[in-house]
């Protein structure tokens, strides 16, 4: 019998192939459920699920919450602005004051890399990691390997080139161990001072130029240039990025071929992908965030069914 | 539990099986079963037959070709439920409850719905199984069809409007349904604890 193997999903590193592969069976299950008239199912109404949100979030937190509820969790919201956080209070007795209050499972997102697993090694509930700092965003990347094996109808042997921030960006970084677990080749492009200097380690290829990154790959996944996390300029300006990284028609035409195009949002247009690419037939971006519902949805069913009674 | 040699397995953990249908009957009583829908809903017109996965659905497919032979014209609505998500036993057990697919492709609202299982124990599963068809509209009415229904061994106040064979058998009986399709043959069997 086919079992998700982990009790938490702190990162994509622990996962294993059939981990991933469990996730899209169990969401193209629920994929169907939130397409139909009535989009809720009863499995979880006997869990609490507690979102934790240190960093602000508009996708992901809104497509947890409505995961949550079409499973019929009872939800309870917390983000640090509003809360005694900001009066002093440490992360883990933010948390242990809330689980004590009987929650099962903690979504949390927090600007820390780490902080997803230094809590579950100190409380007793399940965590999932929406986002911890620059380490990872597991959700987002399986999301995103999810929405490429529905257009493109598998992952493995599939090119993904991944552009931008790299060396901030959580998104890279788990979708770079989750397309690798599928059997996909990854290449990271973007600015030399973007890239972590060991990124090679991992296995990926390393390109500084966007059209021979373009004609190499099948689908390409822009990133957002996190200036909130760069304390320092690691280019001369925004103009410049986007006309040497950013993607728009003329560089799309100029390709022989058709590429899918992803971001996991929120776009900045007009600085790593304009506006005509963005809403283009070639872009699977609101898929992905349609595909979000359901992949945590699954996610969250399969943790919930490790949770011992 | 499907889908392997029963004999070897029996052998190996001192159980003892008796075969209560099989071959020619099997046919006779499945023919049976599709009469008495037919008996009832006529072609049809207003009725659709829903298997229940992962089991019900051999059970639903043979009787969905085997009516569409009979009555020759028509298409009828057909399709499979999936109650996954609508079971009670939901982390009360050791094993992980996964999906299989669903395909509901008509309205089910004010159709006389036909639920196919092969197997009605504890009716625990009819009881997910008409939730479940609930959150897809309300039908006109529900009835349930069976293969096999195991007597005096419910859980809940639900009672089968055809059976195929009512068995008598004791709570730590399995009754095993096997299928052409998956096991080369029909076969019912009653496997006992010794």
């Amino acid at each position: 019998m086919k079992r998700f193997s982990q009790k938490h999903l702190l990162g994509i590193k622990n996962l294993t192939r059939e981990d991933i592969e469990l996730v899209f069976e169990t969401a193209d299950n629920f994929k169907a459920i939130i397409n139909r008239p009535i989009k809720k199912v009863p499995s979880l109404r006997d869990v609490t699920i507690a979102n934790i949100f240190f960093e602000n979030s508009t996708r992901t937190r809104i497509s947890f919450e409505l995961a949550q509820k079409r499973l019929s969790a009872d939800v309870i919201n917390f983000s640090a602005s509003s809360s005694s956080v900001s009066k002093g209070e440490t992360l883990i007795d933010t948390v242990k004051n809330i689980l004590s209050m009987k929650v099962d499972m903690v979504v949390m997102r927090h600007p820390a890399p780490g902080a997803s697993l230094f809590l579950a090694k100190h409380i007793n509930a399940q965590i999932i990691n929406a986002g911890d700092g620059t380490h990872e965003h597991p959700t987002q990347a399986i999301l995103d390997a999810y929405s490429i094996r529905e257009k493109l109808g598998s992952v493995k042997g599939k090119k993904v080139v991944i552009v931008g921030d790299i060396t901030h960006s959580r998104v890279a970084l788990s979708n770079i161990f989750c397309l690798q677990k599928l059997g996909a080749q990854v290449m990271v492009c973007g600015p030399t001072t973007l890239i972590p200097k060991h990124i090679t380690s991992l296995g990926v290829k390393v390109e500084h130029n966007l059209m021979k990154a373009l004609q190499w790959c099948d689908v390409a996944n822009m990133l957002r240039i996190q200036l909130e996390r760069q304390e320092i300029k690691y280019f001369p300006s925004l103009r410049e990025y986007s006309m040497l990284f950013g993607l728009d028609k003329q560089k799309l035409q100029q390709l022989n071929k058709e590429i899918v195009i992803m971001h996991p949002g929120p776009i900045n247009r007009g600085v790593e992908i304009t506006s005509d690419v963005a809403d283009s037939t070639h872009s699977i971006i609101l898929d992905q965030v349609e595909n979000g519902v359901a992949t945590r949805m699954a996610i969250m069913y399969l943790l919930a069914g490790n949770i011992q009674k | 539990m499907l889908g392997f040699d029963i004999q070897a397995q029996l052998k190996k953990e001192q159980m003892s099986s008796k075969v209560i249908l099989e071959k020619k009957q099997f046919d006779i009583t499945i023919d049976r079963l599709c009469i008495e829908l037919i008996e009832k809903h006529g072609i049809f017109k207003n009725s659709a037959i829903i298997g229940l996965q992962p089991r019900g659905t051999y059970l639903s497919r043979r009787i969905y070709s085997r009516i569409k032979q009979l009555i020759g014209e028509a298409e009828i609505p057909y399709g499979e439920l999936d109650i996954a998500f609508y079971r009670d036993d939901f982390r009360r057990g050791n094993e992980q409850i996964l999906p299989s697919s669903m395909n509901i492709n008509f309205t089910v609202a004010d159709k006389n719905i036909v639920l196919v299982d092969d197997v009605l124990y504890t009716g625990r599963t009819i009881r997910s199984a008409l939730d479940a068809l609930t959150d897809f509209g309300r039908p006109a009415k529900v009835e349930l069809l069976v293969l096999v229904d195991r007597k005096f061994s419910r859980h809940l106040p639900i009672q089968p409007d055809y059976t195929g064979l009512a068995v008598d058998t004791r709570a730590n009986d399995k009754v095993h349904v096997e299928w052409k399709e998956k096991n080369k043959q029909d076969v019912i069997h009653i496997v006992t604890q010794n």
